[in-house]
């Protein structure tokens, strides 16, 4: 794909990704997406034309790092975490657009996951700020960051096995009266919540297909359902900001599909999406923003139709020099030789088969 | 046939004595740690320790009534509960694992050391504290009576009665917090924390609930055993009665209401029956006395227990209630 800052490119790969899209019901034909995008009006419903607000309001900036987003939901600021001697993440400014699907790439060590953890309180930086809706996030315990309306899930699915799938979905709801001690045991003070609550996780299970299997244990869900249950938990807290770690990972291609159109709909529905994510396919399709990691730093951000273009990204996936080109010397040679081959030519057919029949008497020589 | 009735009889009582009642409440409590929270308490018996102890301290050696004894245990209880929990329940669960085994021995090497002889009596421990509990049974607690074929006297029958009615609130008390939400934050942790707390829940707070409230079962059940030996000795809490409460609780089922309590009475019965039956098959010659004698008997019936409970691991590792389905999953 040919680098183009224009995000009418961008709604070219927007179009591929609709046609995948059909459990979202996005059936809009994506070419026409980014023109809708500006139709701020009416709320956003499930079959709507997708808006695509953050791509528009991204679409005039530098694809530079550390770039100033118009409207940043997170904020980074050198933020470090060392193990040892290994410095896992050091990140000097990493804005994210609110509302839109940031995606987090790089070769694996380049400390996605780290940021990750120190975003939502699970680790702690050596050095830095990060604030979430101005609001400092430091020194923040994870339960404390996730009322904050920020919702991550693992890399490494962490369904609740002998939790049913309708209990581990309650348990995504936040502030339930029937979780302190005391009112725990007088079940009139939480009925009424409990009830609206397990509404509210049945429709988000039909959502993501998994009504049929409520009363299962979690522990008998395949993978890519666990994958599911997962994002629907996270849901069921009202998130602000949903942090996925490899959604796609381990699912089979045709739940990948189901999934992204889950993760578009987050975008609609106002939610700010930050994901990591190997499979560059689905990087490219889903995403308003991309952010490139190596070795603990940002190296390049921009929209994903810039990534696969810029050298620092090609270097960090393929090593650098790979490609490198050839010294002034390497070039003479090539050169002189071409200009040998041609000399041959000029002089006819036969010249050529005689200075080959030349060479192979001296090999016998 | 009239000796295996008898036999029977006997180990009925037991399994229905204060001592099925003292496992049953520290099974209760370990059920509240481990069945649902996952929280490794091996020191159990160092809660029953200070619930007996804070009786029998209270009335023998500070001469306080008998209820404020029970507060005192009770209170000793949730202290301990906090001071082994501030500092591990942050780590992994290993952790409060070796905390409260080292407490469990600790503490009772302290009660029966000498410079604890003047609150503890040392060794030779503390008697004479439960007659104003002993008095308030409504029959005479100096008669026997003859119940279920086996003779209870009217004390032991007033403590049997009350242990149980104990026991009975303490099952509701677990059954109704764990049908509620709190209930159910408390299982999560046992599957995974982390997902816990991305979801927004102090974990740390939980699980010192669920630490606190275990430990407090934990004295109750001391204090009835206390209460119902009549004395107090330390040596009487040694750890491996921790272990017969998790052996308790995983034959009658973890992670479920009545488990503890009827895997409890099971134990009990089993180790007696055990006890009573063989000591039968010598006397009557049906088992050769040179393949054992009647005082292997007290050792052979744990061991007899052990090879049952193995044999229930293989065939039916759920306990006697719990899901099968649920043992059998993959738990991560």
């Amino acid at each position: 794909m040919r680098a183009d800052p224009n995000p009418h490119g961008a709604s070219a790969s927007g179009a591929s990704g609709a046609s995948g899209a059909s459990a979202s019901g996005a059936s809009a034909s994506g070419a026409s997406a980014s023109g809708a995008s500006l139709d701020k009006g009416a709320t956003w419903q499930r079959g709507d034309t997708p808006q695509r607000l953050a791509q528009a309001a991204l679409r005039d900036l530098p694809w530079e790092v550390g770039v100033a987003k118009p409207d940043p939901a997170i904020v980074v600021d050198g933020v470090t975490r060392t193990f040892g001697g290994l410095t896992a993440v050091a990140v000097d400014h990493l804005e994210v657009q609110r509302g839109g699907i940031t995606g987090l790439i790089g070769p694996n060590g380049a400390g996605k996951t780290t940021l990750f953890n120190l975003l939502t309180g699970f680790d702690q930086p050596n050095t830095g700020t990060w604030s979430f809706d101005g609001r400092s996030l430091g020194k923040l315990a994870p339960h404390q960051v996730a009322r904050l309306g920020v919702v991550r899930t693992f890399q490494l699915t962490k369904a609740l096995s002998r939790l049913t799938v309708l209990q581990n979905m309650l348990l995504g709801a936040q502030g339930q009266r029937g979780e302190s001690f005391l009112r725990a045991l007088v079940p009139g003070t939480w009925r009424a919540q409990e009830k609206a609550n397990t509404e509210k996780a049945m429709d988000l299970l039909r959502r993501f297909k998994l009504d049929a299997k409520k009363d299962e244990f979690a522990g008998t869900l395949s993978g890519g359902q666990r994958k599911l249950l997962e994002m629907a938990r996270a849901l069921m807290s009202d998130p602000k900001v949903v942090m996925l770690d490899e959604p796609m990972a381990g699912v089979n291609p045709a739940l990948t599909q189901s999934l992204l159109g889950h993760v578009k709909d987050l975008r609609e529905e106002g939610m700010t999406v930050i994901f990591v994510e190997h499979d560059m396919d689905v990087v490219r399709d889903i995403s308003d923003w991309v952010v490139v990691m190596a070795a603990g730093r940002v190296i390049a951000e921009g929209p994903p139709e810039s990534i696969s273009q810029n050298q620092a990204v090609v270097d960090a996936y393929l090593g650098a020099h790979h490609d490198a080109p050839l010294t002034v010397e390497e070039e003479d040679q090539v050169l002189a030789e071409a200009e040998q081959a041609i000399a041959r030519e000029e002089h006819g057919g036969g010249e050529v088969l005689g200075s080959t029949s030349t060479t192979t008497g001296k090999g016998e020589r | 046939m009239g000796d295996l009735l008898d036999a029977v009889a006997v180990a009925l009582k037991a399994g229905l004595g204060f001592q099925a009642i003292f496992f049953a409440l520290l099974a209760i409590g370990i059920n509240v740690q481990f069945g649902y929270a996952g929280l490794l308490n091996f020191g159990q018996i160092a809660f029953a320790l200070l619930g007996g102890f804070g009786i029998a301290i209270s009335v023998s050696q500070w001469g306080l009534p008998f209820w404020v004894g029970v507060i005192v245990g009770l209170v000793a209880a949730v202290v301990l509960a906090l001071l082994l929990g501030l500092p591990t329940l942050r780590l992994r669960a290993d952790y409060l694992a070796i905390a409260t085994i080292a407490t469990a021995e600790g503490l009772r090497l302290l009660f029966r050391s000498v410079s604890a002889t003047p609150v503890t009596n040392g060794t030779r421990g503390l008697s004479a504290f439960n007659g104003d509990f002993i008095a308030l049974a409504p029959w005479a607690t100096n008669a026997r009576y003859r119940l279920l074929g086996t003779s209870w006297s009217g004390g032991e029958l007033w403590v049997a009665v009350v242990g149980w009615v104990v026991v009975v609130l303490a099952c509701l008390l677990v059954f109704a917090l764990m049908r509620s939400p709190w209930g159910r934050v408390l299982k999560s942790i046992r599957e995974d924390e982390d997902a816990v707390r991305s979801l927004g829940k102090n974990v740390y707070v939980y699980k010192m609930q669920a630490l606190v409230l275990g430990g407090i079962l934990g004295a109750l059940g001391g204090m009835v055993y206390a209460v119902g030996t009549g004395s107090a000795v330390p040596d009487q809490y040694q750890n491996a009665n921790t272990f017969l409460a998790y052996a308790a609780l995983i034959l009658g089922g973890a992670a479920r209401v009545l488990g503890p309590v009827i895997g409890s009475i099971v134990l009990l019965f089993i180790l007696q029956f055990a006890d009573t039956g063989l000591r039968l098959l010598i006397d009557n010659g049906i088992i050769p006395e040179g393949l054992l004698s009647a005082t292997d008997v007290a050792q052979i019936r744990f061991v007899l227990v052990g090879i049952g409970l193995m044999l229930l691991l293989v065939f039916r590792p759920q306990g006697i209630f719990g899901d099968r389905r649920e043992v059998m999953l993959d738990a991560r």
